[in-house]
């Protein structure tokens, strides 16, 4: 059954692409059934039913999985937001109308397909598949410089897709299999790749720069407020969590020993994923327009997740609580990203700008427009009952869980860190790291609020007055159905243990 | 079921706020209709409660379940929630009756608004009622949003946008510390549950880690109840609609700092609190309350004097916490919040009845025009200046007492800020009450209708009778409590000294007919009261320096280093590189028979090496 969840968005835009049928109608009929499939087949899971599909192409298994970690939940972020996506899509013309659709729903089965696949080949060629009609669209429909920044991007896509090629080479060769779950069975027995630092560090620069963890980051922000609406969402919402998905992943592989594994880099990562949150905080209070705030703040919140993933490393795989917390947040973060840009296209559609300064009082003439765009805008700055928050504070949590005051001494490379770590009871790494990293919560504090005063309230500029296009239906369904499952997970996230 | 009815505390005014925005947006009377029910229930609720009806605190709700370390939500049932409810639902629903009269034919949203006070109390009920403090910071989280949507609830006018942001991000700042701060609890206690924490300690009594702890989770305090520094906050808030300042910043939200040190003393045991931690305690305390009742005693709007005067108070109270005395700063918690409430009420409806009119040296003579809301602000007025026999005289004299035992230079400075209250207080009574109407809008005010009047005699009452040993020992939210009745001390001498210094000298300037003539204070050209308005300069100070300069200026030099930098340096780089490879392996297929006989004989015998030497 899993195959189909693939199988039916690559014949949706065959069809639009060969038959020439309506694309928007088409791809949400595709988009539709794939959600129907995937959640069905995530309650099916729990109810006991098989998780798993194994198909052949050629001589390779191609094992499409719902047993792996996280994939779960991924899948149900891809389906949900390719059909807000779809649901929200609109284009200028039917020739673009039918691209826009034939890219969001390929990008939909590849991103299906790199997180439901067990196996390194399929892992790697589905998430290919879903970035080239990223890098084409950028090229073809993006805003501004469109040319150079899909250059930019393909060129530090691609050149981390072949570091992270090479990482999984590796690992494949020196563990023997090409099966994730087999993989994780090899470990648990005791394998152990021989170079794992060099495997680690290839996975690490392929996976992170997929992410864009500092100082790999260039790329994104131009690149969402670049994208079309449509593949900006399943981009920054969906595909981005292709290298944090990998990472959890192999850390699951090795389980107790992926400390070890990871063991040379967790501290770099500590570090860098400092420069996501603190740096790159400041550059996206920085901003003047809307749609690059947005993809700087999506750059920064990756922060957190890294620190999820490394407090989940660093405990040897047993930090249940940073596990469920990273994946939380991965879910979180990309429907409440994908809902931001979808209202971000709904605000440039009726302003034509998304300058701050030119905009002022939109919510006078757009109120429900405000009101997802606060719920949103709330949610991603980590607002309890929305699903963020839980995420967030799920891995603020659990960095210090396994903690104890006074039972290591800090030995960090500056004295005033170590007087700094002493004086809070003897922290590690782990715990320093979040203790600066939770700055970030009045970084993303300012530059949302802000972007939510300059944009909606105060005396209606004179864009703004003529804003008087009220939202479409569908374009309302698309906005309220990421809203309420942004709300549902933030009050019961229970049901997604 | 039975068991499981607290939750009715959380969810009805939740379930109203989401009726009152997705299906009532459109029918203002029906939304307010819907909130006020669930004020008014939650009230009867509590009070059933507190008769003793139930007993037991229900289950906990597995929030967020992962193996190892679940985050679970409970409710806990003692005597300091439960009576901390009745103060919240209580005045939580006289300010949802009296906002009826308040808000009527305001052209803004109404439903947002009665939506905005549900989810206020949904969020404050959280704060009370929480277990743990994982519900503790939920509902930290949650007030803060409330108040920044009540705040701003007149989005259009760029003060109350403004205003609405600077709480929310100010209250963050706070909220880094807190977050900190709870974090380090679950490493010192193993748990964030409150039940969990006594006896737990795993550090020494006194050692470092500790006072860091303490001094973490008061930021949140610092943050919330609008402490110095980060007082700034809580006077711009005033831009809101004034039941929502009554509420929400005075009665209720602002003292949740307060709530939340007395709840960590109650079950974490005064051991945790260290000396430097509740030295600093009670300094910021005594520095926010002497700061603030200065600022108060020259502003102009009737609404920031009260602000001013609820930080100032709000000083007393962490004063006294930090001062190991929970009992009277929860004492005086109580008490204010009805007297302040009652203040701000009163205001309101003044404020209604001159047309919007927030300028004091615009009223005058209302004491003529409304005699029964004034008689209920001067009610309100005698507990804050702490009359002997109105509520506010107990508590405050107990928090002195405090002091008195423990720390004499924090007993001066409660004595000096008595006398600043005293004078700032009458003053406000003199200009805006006695006299002749100064304007043509104070010369037509007229009492307000019935939903107001009703709230403010209630609240008067209680303002009047609340320190007394037959209700207080019934209602002050705190384990066991025993009003002691006044006696003839030292600080009861203190106490009326600076009552009658303060008033005396606020009537020699402000009781003189020219001044009660003036149309703005006779103070106002004097450099000192000019150092006053201006809050000190440390609004100006953290708008130009922090915001304007040390933020923008900052944020402007990361943005310009990782954009002409980091970008030019790995963007180019691999650009540059990936052209260089390209290049340089263009040249090798040049189209030369020559050169790809060359390099196919070169390829043949490095394999052939390779064979050689690997077998």
């Amino acid at each position: 059954m899993l195959i189909w969840l693939i199988l039916i968005p690559v014949i949706a835009s065959a069809l639009i692409g060969f038959l020439h049928t309506p694309g928007r109608a088409t791809a949400l009929v595709s988009s539709l059934l794939t959600s129907l499939l995937g959640i069905g087949s995530i309650v099916a899971l729990s109810l006991g039913a098989d998780g798993e599909c194994l198909t052949h192409i050629g001589d390779l298994p191609i094992a499409l999985t719902l047993y792996l970690p996280l994939s779960k939940p991924m899948l149900l972020l891809t389906v949900l937001v390719t059909l807000a996506a779809v649901l929200g899509l609109k284009a200028p013309d039917a020739a673009a109308e039918r691209s826009w659709s034939i890219s969001t729903l390929l990008i939909s089965a590849g991103a299906t397909g790199a997180f439901l696949a067990d196996n390194v080949v399929a892992f790697f060629a589905f998430h290919e598949l879903a970035l080239i009609p990223t890098f084409v669209m950028i090229g073809m429909y993006g805003r501004g410089e469109r040319r150079t920044i899909a250059w930019r991007m393909t060129l530090y896509l691609g050149l981390a897709s072949m570091v992270l090629l090479a990482g999984l080479l590796l690992l494949y060769m020196q563990m023997g299999t090409t099966r994730f779950l087999e993989m994780r069975v090899m470990a648990a027995m005791g394998r152990m790749p021989v170079s794992t630092c060099l495997t680690a560090g290839l996975l690490l620069v392929g996976f992170g720069t997929l992410v864009s963890l500092f100082p790999f980051h260039s790329w994104a922000a131009p690149a969402y407020a670049s994208a079309p609406t449509p593949i900006a969402m399943m981009h920054a919402g969906v595909l981005k969590k292709f290298g944090l998905y990998g990472l959890i992943l192999v850390t699951c592989i090795f389980g107790p020993s992926c400390d070890e594994f990871f063991g040379c880099w967790t501290n770099l990562l500590l570090l860098l994923l400092l420069g996501n949150v603190l740096w790159v905080g400041c550059v996206t209070i920085a901003q003047s327009r809307l749609d690059t705030m947005l993809g700087n703040s999506s750059v920064m919140h990756m922060g957190y997740i890294f620190l999820g993933i490394a407090a989940f490393v660093t405990s040897g795989a047993t930090n249940a609580l940073a596990y469920q917390g990273a994946g939380m947040l991965m879910l979180a973060h990309g429907l409440s990203i994908a809902l931001l840009f979808l209202l971000s296209g709904q605000i440039e559609r009726r302003t034509g700008t998304l300058e701050f300064c030119a905009l002022g009082g939109l919510a006078h003439k757009q109120p429900l427009l405000g009101f997802f765009f606060g719920l949103a805008g709330l949610a991603s700055i980590g607002l309890p009952l929305l699903a963020n928050f839980v995420g967030e504070f799920s891995i603020f949590v659990s960095c210090f869980t396994g903690w104890e005051p006074g039972a290591t001494s800090p030995s960090f490379c500056c004295g005033w860190l170590n007087s700094l770590a002493k004086m809070l009871g003897g922290l590690g790494p782990v715990q320093l790291t979040l203790v600066f990293a939770l700055w970030g919560l009045v970084i993303s504090a300012i530059y949302m609020l802000r972007a939510i005063r300059r944009i909606f309230a105060g005396a209606p500029t004179a864009v703004c007055e003529r804003a008087t296009l009220p939202l479409s239906f569908a374009e309302i369904c698309s906005a309220a159905l990421l809203s309420a499952v942004l709300l549902l997970l933030g009050i019961a996230p229970g049901i997604l243990a | 079921m039975m068991q499981n009815l607290p939750w009715l505390f959380l969810v009805l005014p939740l379930a109203a706020a989401a009726v009152d925005w997705l299906l009532l947006a459109r029918s203002p009377r029906a939304a307010a209709g819907v909130s006020i029910a669930s004020a008014l229930v939650t009230l009867a609720l509590c009070i059933a409660y507190l008769c003793g009806m139930q007993t037991g605190a229900p289950a906990a709700y597995a929030w967020f379940p992962a193996q190892g370390f679940d985050l679970n939500l409970g409710l806990l049932m003692d005597a300091l929630s439960m009576k901390m409810m009745l103060v919240v639902t209580g005045i939580g629903a006289l300010v949802h009756i009296f906002s009826l009269g308040y808000m009527k034919g305001d052209p803004s949203n109404l439903s947002r608004y009665f939506a905005g006070l549900s989810i206020f109390m949904f969020s404050m009920s959280c704060i009370v009622l929480a277990d743990s403090l994982v519900l503790t910071f939920i509902g930290w989280e949650m007030v803060g949003f409330s108040s920044y949507l009540l705040i701003g609830h007149w989005y259009h006018k760029d003060a109350a946008a403004d205003a609405a942001k600077k709480a929310f991000i100010t209250n963050r700042v706070g909220d880094f510390g807190f977050l900190i701060g709870i974090l380090l609890t679950l490493g010192i206690f193993g748990s964030l549950h409150y039940a969990d924490m006594a006896g737990h300690m795993k550090v020494a009594a006194g050692s470092p880690v500790l006072t860091a702890a303490m001094l973490c989770l008061f930021c949140g305090a610092v943050g919330k109840s609008a402490q110095f520094p980060l007082h700034v906050w809580l006077p711009d808030a005033m831009e809101g609609p004034t039941p929502v300042s009554a509420l929400i910043h005075a009665a209720t939200m602002v003292a949740a700092g307060v709530y939340m040190l007395v709840r960590l003393q109650v079950s974490m045991g005064l051991d945790a609190f260290t000396d430097t931690a509740c030295c600093v305690i009670a300094g910021i305390g005594a520095i926010t309350a002497l700061l603030s009742a200065l600022m108060a005693a020259q502003q102009d709007d009737i609404k920031r004097v009260l602000a001013y005067s609820t930080l100032s108070q709000l000083g007393y109270m962490i004063m006294a916490v930090g001062l190991l005395a929970g009992e009277a700063a929860m004492f005086h918690l109580y008490t204010h919040a009805w007297f302040k409430a009652l203040l701000f009420l009163a205001a309101g409806a003044i404020i209604v009845r001159c047309h919007h009119e927030q300028y004091i040296w615009n009223m005058g003579g209302l004491r003529k025009k409304m005699p029964l809301t004034v008689l209920c602000f001067l009610s309100g007025t005698c507990a804050l200046v702490a009359v002997p026999g109105f509520s506010g005289f107990f508590s405050k004299e107990s928090i002195l007492e405090a002091a008195w035992e423990r720390s004499l230079p924090l007993f001066i400075l409660g004595i000096i800020v008595a006398a600043f209250t005293t004078f700032y207080m009458v003053r406000l009574c003199l200009v805006a009450f006695c006299g002749k109407a100064r304007t043509h809008e104070a010369e037509q005010a007229h009492e307000p209708g019935f939903t107001m009047l009703a709230p403010l005699f209630v609240l008067a009452i209680l303002s009047i009778i609340s320190g007394y040993g037959f209700v207080a020992d019934q209602l002050v939210p705190y384990a066991e409590f025993h009003a002691e009745s006044a006696e003839w001390s030292a600080t009861l001498f203190a106490g009326l000294g600076a009552l009658i210094v303060g008033g005396g000298l606020a009537w020699l300037i402000y009781g003189r007919p020219a001044s009660l003539a003036a149309k703005s204070d006779p103070l106002g050209a004097n450099r000192f009261s000019r150092v006053l308005r201006q809050r000190l300069y440390i609004d100006a100070f953290y708008d130009r320096v922090l915001v304007g300069g040390v933020q923008y200026w900052f944020s402007c030099l990361v943005s310009c280093v990782d954009d002409g930098i980091i970008r030019r340096l790995i963007g180019q780089g691999l650009g540059l590189l990936t052209a260089w490879a390209g290049h340089l392996l263009g040249r090798i297929q040049d189209g030369s028979l020559r050169g790809y006989t060359m390099m196919t004989a070169l390829g043949v015998l490095i394999l052939m090496l390779i064979l050689i030497i690997l077998f």
